[in-house]
């Protein structure tokens, strides 16, 4: 399904959520790692709290600001595709340490050179399966 | 108790921003992902725009060296690569590729598409497992 550059409020949400991660590292001293918070969240008694905190805050503006503008986001893919993309993200990001969020943003920021090398095998890699399942296999969904 | 709503305000931010952004759509992720097709460059401005924000905050309080409260910051990331790092990236990357979903708009999905409960709870699983099979 095609969508539209929208660069306006790609930099706005970009700029939000940056501030969302500089405000956690500047008020907790956290990274805003999604993949590890979650973890984190579900695994260690201790230090739950602001975890799930940040998790529900999350869910509820998204969930909220979804349900404002009417957007209905589905790909259309069956259960089987899901679960192998969601077994194959959460043992990635656990196996490798970081997300989208953790490495590319967080990571980033922070100069990490473990998180360039991470972001460029993430998103090189996520280049190429996307060819091969559009363009050599002619989809999925 | 502080400290929660802290964590609550820079969640409710984090989730705006996804959804503003309209990184909460995982066929606007996958049209960045397919440089072959109608490419769709948002996500690029989406870091942009991030990192515009966070590298000179992290900077300032680099520079600093403790947070608000006076907390120490995490320590200095390890310049190591390693085995590990490579393989979960890449991995991660297919499952990227596959459906379009990382963890942060997988849940911000949560009570809007029932497909990203699905991807959650395989995400959650898989986790799991590379904890136990990955010590």
């Amino acid at each position: 399904m095609p969508t539209e550059f929208t660069p306006v409020s790609a930099l706005l949400g970009g700029a939000l959520i940056g501030l969302a991660a500089t405000l956690l590292y500047a008020l907790l001293g956290r990274i805003a790692g999604i993949s590890g918070i979650v973890n984190a969240a579900v695994e260690q008694r201790g230090e739950r709290g602001w975890r799930v905190a940040f998790l529900l805050g999350l869910v509820i503006a998204a969930t909220a600001w979804l349900a404002y503008t009417g957007a209905p986001p589905r790909t259309g893919f069956g259960s089987g595709w899901l679960i192998a993309a969601g077994l194959l993200v959460g043992f990635g990001t656990r196996l490798g340490n970081g997300c989208t969020s953790g490495h590319g943003i967080c990571g980033l920021a922070r100069l990490s050179k473990r998180s360039l090398v991470a972001v460029l095998v993430f998103m090189g890699v996520a280049f190429a399966t996307t060819y091969v399942l559009r363009h050599v296999l002619g989809g999925i969904a | 108790m502080k400290r929660i709503a802290f964590a609550l305000l820079a969640g409710l931010l984090f989730g705006l921003g996804l959804a503003v952004s309209g990184m909460t759509d995982p066929n606007k992720v996958l049209n960045f992902l397919d440089l072959a097709g109608r490419w769709d460059p948002s996500l690029a401005l989406v870091m942009g725009g991030a990192l515009a924000v966070t590298l000179p905050g992290y900077a300032w309080l680099r520079r600093r060296g403790c947070s608000y409260d006076g907390d120490a910051l995490p320590p200095a990331p390890s310049p190591r690569l390693d085995p590990r790092l490579l393989v979960g990236s890449a991995l991660f990357g297919i499952g990227w590729g596959i459906a379009g979903y990382c963890p942060g708009p997988a849940l911000a999905n949560l009570l809007h598409a029932g497909e990203a409960l699905v991807f959650v709870a395989a995400m959650l699983a898989g986790s799991q497992l590379a904890r136990v099979l990955a010590r």
